[in-house]
């Protein structure tokens, strides 16, 4: 047969797409841009915005959302995490059976690279904690923090291709954490109101200070350093550590 | 739907169709993967975009603040912000799953070019080992 161009196999797949994003286009016609929809009585984001300061404590109304209001679409979020995680885990421990033989060619580092990031590691960490402690006060929180820890392990990792990673003492962390989590949503469900992950038990404090918002801290505290020991996992599984 | 509308939706809407271009035409994974990548990020962008409110800054209460501050018809829509901060994050983990299967398809194969079940059954070249 054949061969296809690249063209040909091209033009099919751009009428198919642009397609696809016209009649998207049209149904988005009819959500007009920057409309205040959220003031309405009876919107559920017009009451989160009216109460979301004053129940949580919380300055960032993100987080009040996330950690509190739809704190247990979060668990669900952090299983999620936790379950690709270990499916990485899982898929490259078939994968790297059969060739044990052959590893793959370690790059050396260069002297820059191994020096700079010696002084840039203590930093990103301190700026990863910075994120998640400060979750409630300003843009940020767990996951961005704990993202934030795992590139610099990366960064690590890449300056030191021979050395060790921690694998165990991260697992131990990040079930800790993840414990830690479930936890604090118990002690929720033991508050006045019997939810689990409540606010309402704890106090709130003054708004905008680092000691405020209640639980919330405590949360994000627990899923920034899961979401950071995940991360790094991850990253040590792809290096070939942990299979 | 004014001129911004116009913009954010219209650009947003060109990235996801890049998205589905590069997943239908390109052969090598790690390109499909990039695409998919790109589809997710203009799906947030287009949440986000929905929540926009013309004027209004982000959902954070600031300067002098203390309770009974309510910063009603000031800050945007939090809901799809949240949303999208999930969604972000199941992005990662999706693509961290979808490039541990790349490098299973690789050792497999030999390759990480897609054979006959991408787009284009017939007439394929034979992927070289």
């Amino acid at each position: 047969m054949m061969e296809r161009s690249t063209l040909q196999r091209s033009l099919p797949a751009l009428a198919i797409a642009l397609l696809f994003a016209a009649t998207v286009f049209v149904a988005f016609m009819e959500i007009d841009f920057g409309e205040a929809r959220v003031d309405d009585e009876g919107s559920v984001a017009g009451d989160y915005i009216r109460n979301g300061t004053n129940q949580t404590g919380s300055a960032n109304l993100v987080t009040s959302v996330v950690v509190n209001y739809r704190g247990f679409d979060t668990l669900g979020e952090v299983t999620v995490l936790f379950l690709a995680a270990t499916g990485v885990g899982a898929l490259l421990s078939f994968i790297r059976k059969d060739d044990e033989k052959e590893p793959g060619k370690k790059i050396e580092p260069s002297f820059i690279l191994n020096r700079g990031a010696g002084l840039v590691l203590p930093l990103i960490l301190l700026f990863g904690v910075y994120i998640f402690l400060h979750g409630h006060l300003s843009p940020g929180g767990g996951f961005q923090g704990g993202v934030i820890i795992a590139s610099g392990m990366l960064l690590y990792y890449i300056a030191n291709p021979g050395k060790r990673g921690a694998h165990r003492a991260f697992s131990i962390l990040e079930s800790s954490a993840g414990l830690a989590f479930i936890g604090l949503g118990i002690v929720g469900l033991m508050g006045a109101s019997k939810i689990f992950l409540a606010n309402d038990h704890a106090d709130i404090g003054e708004v905008g200070m680092l000691l405020s918002a209640g639980m919330l801290p405590l949360i994000y505290i627990s899923i920034g350093l899961k979401v950071g020991a995940e991360m790094t996992g991850l990253v040590e599984r792809m290096r070939g550590e942990a299979s | 739907m004014n001129g911004a509308g116009l913009v954010f939706y219209g650009g947003i809407l060109l990235l996801i169709a890049i998205g589905i271009w590069g997943i239908l035409s390109r052969r090598n994974l790690i390109k499909v993967i990039m695409a998919i990548a790109i589809i997710e990020t203009g799906v947030n962008l287009l949440l986000v975009s929905v929540g926009y409110i013309s004027g209004r800054s982000a959902p954070i209460v600031e300067g002098d603040t203390g309770i009974g501050l309510v910063p009603e018809g000031q800050v945007v829509d939090p809901i799809p912000q949240a949303l999208v901060l999930t969604a972000i994050v199941i992005g990662l983990a999706t693509t961290a799953m979808a490039l541990v299967a790349a490098v299973g398809y690789y050792r497999k194969h030999g390759t990480l070019e897609l054979k006959s079940w991408s787009y284009g059954i017939t007439g394929d070249r034979e992927v070289k080992k």
